[in-house]
């Protein structure tokens, strides 16, 4: 009996260890060739939303940045997540505001609940286009509460209104809450690792996916960068 | 005869007689059942009907492929999917049997799927546990509940006045059109969820007996705004209308279809065929129709 709770103690420990030695991956997402030029959004016909930007915003299916840096790109844990099925509590939150999302996208983990808001004063209708989660479209006018959503399957998927055609976004379920999305200048980074061996996998809407492996071994950090094939089309 | 000449068409689209592209996974028939009243429907007894009625649209495995399919505007719906138009049940969710089963009966208006009143309830039964094999969906999930709907109150003018609010306030007509004729702001850039372009319903189209895709009476439109049209633009407003006031934006919208003879448009009538300013005591702020009309049947 007096074993138990030196097990404890030593269980306690070992786990302690694993994020004594957690470790990062970090790096930038960039681009080679001609990225798609990303045409200006008229909102006039939605005067509430178009009046919110002091100048004509443009659509975002690519976003790039200073040395070829490519924005919303998706780095994320494919393959030996520690955290698979340990669904955050913490809600996340999707708004709509000018008309626009914000992020243009959203990763999430399987299961984890999510707070759509209208900041808007017009209605909108929330219209996510799943292939393995169930689809349902929603309206929001203005003034309405949160939906309150979560999907059950990792997929990427496409986020429209149908009202306001060139609002345009994309919920990232994902296995794992290790991941990231690449901001301006291209940078991501995925702290608080445990040692192990992972794939990580950069998702872009429009050019694809990319893998790398890598492993960490302890309290270090790792580069690692993707540089995506950019059409102009 | 126009029901024979499809059929007729129809039946012909076995995908037996197109060319072969190569071995194809063989049909598993699930022991599906559907549950009509008192009857319950088989799906192993429709593989007959559907191969030579449903088929040539909806394709063999259901994924809306039949060899009739590049032809139809809307297109047929796909099966695999397990998303359905015509629901009692809230958006995402899985129709009952009966909502499958009533559109076999309806026919869906505007579109090529016909009234199917040449199959008997027990035909009809066999075809709605038929359509629940294509998608694991229906194995894994319960129908959803159907919405409860209260007791239609009597139509008033005040009752069309605060429906034609809601229309506003809703943006309905963003789609539809500040009079309902299917030209709002948004109708042109409308696509479905295959992509494939759809139009907004046309109220003010059709002559007194005009239907809509998922019913014609008071109750069916009541359904249709609340659960939404699901695989399309439409979405559901079950969590921004209370229900009453749902019955005052059915009686309005009966207004815009303004050929029809019924309560809403005689009341209409009988106010000289305007409609009041609806007072709101707990104003909210709504954006007004881009061309300046103001939405509605009335003046």
């Amino acid at each position: 009996m007096r074993r138990k709770p030196i097990l404890i103690a030593l269980l306690t420990l070992l786990a302690g260890s694993s994020l004594m030695f957690a470790g990062t991956v970090s790096g930038k997402v960039t681009y080679t060739g001609t990225p798609a030029h990303q045409k200006a959004i008229d909102m006039s016909k939605e005067p509430s939303c178009a009046k919110q930007h002091a100048t004509p915003i443009s659509t975002e299916t690519v976003v790039t940045g200073a040395n070829n840096a490519l924005e919303n790109v998706v780095v994320y844990i494919s393959a030996g997540a520690p955290d698979e099925g340990q669904v955050p509590t913490q809600a996340i939150t999707y708004t709509q505001k000018g008309c626009q999302y914000l992020p243009h996208v959203l990763p999430m983990h399987v299961n984890q609940e999510f707070e759509i808001l209208n900041d808007d004063q017009t209605s909108h209708n929330i219209h996510p286009l799943p292939k393995v989660n169930i689809e349902w479209n929603k309206s929001q006018p203005p003034g309405s509460p949160p939906i309150k959503e979560k999907y059950d399957k990792a997929e990427f998927i496409e986020v429209k209104c149908n009202i306001h055609p060139w609002m345009h976004g994309y919920f990232a379920v994902l296995k794992t809450s290790h991941y990231d999305v690449s901001k301006e200048g291209g940078d991501f980074k995925l702290p608080n690792l445990p040692p192990g061996k992972y794939t990580l996998t950069a998702w872009h809407e429009k050019y694809g996916t990319q893998t790398a492996d890598v492993t960490i071994t302890g309290n270090e950090t790792k580069d690692v960068n993707f540089t995506f094939k950019a059409t102009a089309y | 005869m126009g029901l024979l000449f499809l059929a007729g068409f129809v039946s012909g689209a076995s995908a037996q007689d197109t060319p072969d592209a190569g071995p194809k996974p063989s049909l598993v028939v699930k022991p599906m059942e559907s549950h009509i009243d008192n009857i319950t429907g088989h799906a192993a007894n429709a593989k007959s009907d559907y191969r030579r009625y449903c088929a040539g649209c909806h394709g063999d495995y259901g994924d809306a492929n039949g060899e009739n399919a590049v032809w139809l505007d809307p297109k047929p719906r796909n099966f695999t999917l397990a998303t359905f138009k015509c629901r009692s049940t809230l958006t995402g969710t899985l129709p009952t049997d009966e909502d499958l089963y009533n559109t076999l009966v309806r026919g869906i208006v505007n579109s090529n799927m016909p009234v199917w009143n040449t199959f008997t309830k027990q035909q009809r039964a066999d075809l709605v546990a038929y359509i629940k094999i294509f998608s694991p969906r229906w194995e894994k999930e319960k129908a959803g509940e159907p919405i409860k709907i209260p007791a239609e109150p009597p139509v008033t003018i005040d009752s069309i006045a605060h429906g034609k609010a809601l229309f506003t306030k809703l943006e309905c007509w963003k789609c539809h059109g500040p009079h309902g004729e299917g030209d709002g702001p948004s109708a042109s850039t409308l696509t479905d969820s295959q992509d494939n372009p759809i139009r907004p319903y046309n109220f003010a189209l059709g002559k007194n007996d005009s239907r809509f895709k998922c019913g014609s009476t008071n109750q069916d439109i009541y359904k249709i705004f609340m659960t939404g049209v699901d695989g399309t633009p439409m979405p559901s407003f079950a969590d921004v209308i209370q229900p009453n006031d749902a019955w005052d934006l059915v009686h309005f919208l009966r207004t815009l279809q303004i050929h029809r003879h019924g309560k809403e448009n005689e009341v209409l009538m009988s106010a000289h065929g305007v409609i009041p300013p609806y007072v709101d005591k707990n104003p909210a702020p709504a954006a007004a129709p881009a061309d300046n009309k103001a939405p509605g049947g009335g003046q």
